[in-house]
């Protein structure tokens, strides 16, 4: 999957709590930013499991030593006092978000001398009113998540660290991909849309407005996506514990490839919500995040369905792999000029390739031929979008 | 806005919105889609990002005449910014 929105490399802001505790994120490897987890740790103990999620340790992230490779508690321990076990230093009760952000942050608990919570406990915002080791790149969350998403201000910023980098997010993604392919009966269907219609209206209505308003024809093929998703049901949601889950609602990954290499999905969460302006404004605000490395909790909320948009760059059809546990991504090639017969008659037109990949298990053929037919259906009336 | 100034402003939008490009190695007659895999909403932010520093607003059929830099820089300045 080469889409859309070439990005250079990017870096989480680590100053927002993540919406799942790494443990969480492990259990059901978000396709987000957060799928860096998705290798599935050896754990057999529960209570491992346990002191891991106490000490917000990312179990993807520890090196078992045990048995078969299995993660011990002793192993989990070592990893809690590497990235600064603010649990060892404390006796005072601590809310979990502080913890997390104690870890994620490199503050250390015992440092901070008047919780303010109830009963004199640590919160969140004890933490972040500690000055931080290194109060301009937040250490610890990078190096869990974001040693491969560094700004392009990067004080570490060499040929080596960015080749690590690639080589760390690009393994990632190999991770999260195979774990789709081995576990997601995908099939892949494919139609022709006529862009015409689209593009006129994008022109004439770009042309009566100011540059800040303006709109990209990438934005209707996202508008046309959320409506069809509501529209097919069994396109939209997550298969989990052997079934699937339909989702009420859209939220909308949007794959983003960086410069650097690899892959990344922020979320346009209640895109259902959105009109086609404030989706399209979404859209450069999520990739201007990701551009100068500060998403929010917010872009990283699991999606219920993902778009890959190759761009105007890109190849003319691209047949994507499915976010587990999404059961769906649609993939729009660039826009080009094809020779079009209709009524009889041929003509040149601008086309679009759309394409879907879906989860047998949760569709089948003909869900998804209506997806691809609903779509082709709204980019036909761009005024009603 | 002379031929200097107008670089200056692209050559600061250009590495905000791409950071990663080295624009000692651009060359500024040749196309910028060619040379950093500029794509539609970089085009956009480039002109957003012009008009934010020079309050001139780009239509989109004047979009073809901003390929290169030096193309860039001479329609800012023919556009009097």
């Amino acid at each position: 999957m080469t889409p859309a929105l070439a990005v250079p490399t990017a870096v989480v802001d680590l100053l927002v709590p993540a919406p799942l505790s790494a443990a969480a994120v492990a259990d059901r490897a978000v396709p987000t930013a957060l799928v860096v987890v998705a290798r599935q740790p050896l754990v057999t103990s529960p209570l491992v499991r346990h002191l891991a999620e106490q000490h917000d340790i990312d179990l993807t992230r520890v090196a078992g030593t045990g048995t078969g490779g299995a993660i011990t508690r002793h192993d989990v321990e070592n990893a809690s006092r590497l990235a600064g076990g603010p649990l060892h230093r404390t006796n005072r009760p601590t809310s979990p978000r502080a913890r997390r952000l104690a870890t994620q942050l490199g503050v250390d608990l015992a440092r901070i001398e008047h919780g303010s919570g109830p009963k004199g406990s640590i919160i969140g915002a004890d933490v972040l009113a500690r000055p931080r080791p290194d109060s301009k790149t937040p250490r610890p969350l990078q190096e869990v998540f974001a040693s491969d998403l560094s700004p392009g201000r990067d004080p570490l910023r060499s040929a080596d660290a960015a080749t690590a980098r690639t080589a760390n997010m690009r393994r990632r993604t190999a991770a999260l991909m195979a774990r789709s392919k081995r576990e997601i009966p995908h099939y892949f269907l494919s139609t022709e849309i006529d862009m015409s219609e689209a593009i006129g209206w994008v022109r004439d209505t770009n042309a009566t407005r100011f540059v800040t308003e303006r709109l990209l024809a990438a934005a209707l093929l996202l508008r046309a996506v959320v409506i069809a998703a509501l529209e097919v049901p069994e396109t939209n949601g997550h298969w989990v514990d052997d079934e699937f889950r339909p989702a009420s609602g859209v939220h909308l990954g949007v794959a983003v490839s960086m410069r650097g290499g690899g892959l990344i999905a922020p979320c346009i969460a209640d895109a259902h919500t959105r009109s086609l302006d404030e989706l399209m404004s979404a859209l450069r605000d999520v990739v201007g995040r990701v551009r100068t490395g500060r998403l929010r909790s917010g872009d990283l909320v699991d999606p219920t369905i993902t778009v890959t948009n190759l761009g105007d760059q890109g190849a003319t059809a691209v047949f994507g792999v499915i976010y587990p546990p999404q059961v769906a991504l649609a993939g729009f090639g660039k826009i080009v000029e094809r020779p079009w017969a209709e009524h009889g008659l041929l003509g040149v037109r601008p086309i679009v390739v759309a394409t879907v990949s879906a989860d047998h298990r949760a569709s089948d053929g003909q869900s998804g031929s209506r997806f691809l037919n609903r779509i082709d259906t709204h980019l036909q009336a761009p005024e009603k979008l | 806005m002379n031929a200097e100034q107008a670089r200056a402003v692209i050559e600061r939008v250009l590495s905000r919105i791409a950071p990663e490009v080295d624009l000692l190695a651009v060359d500024p007659t040749e196309s910028l889609t060619d040379q950093l895999a500029i794509n539609s909403m970089d085009q956009l932010n480039l002109v957003l990002g012009v008009h934010e520093e020079t309050g001139v607003d780009i239509p989109e059929r004047d979009y073809p005449k901003l390929a290169s830099v030096e193309g860039f820089v001479t329609y800012l300045v023919a556009r009097g910014a």
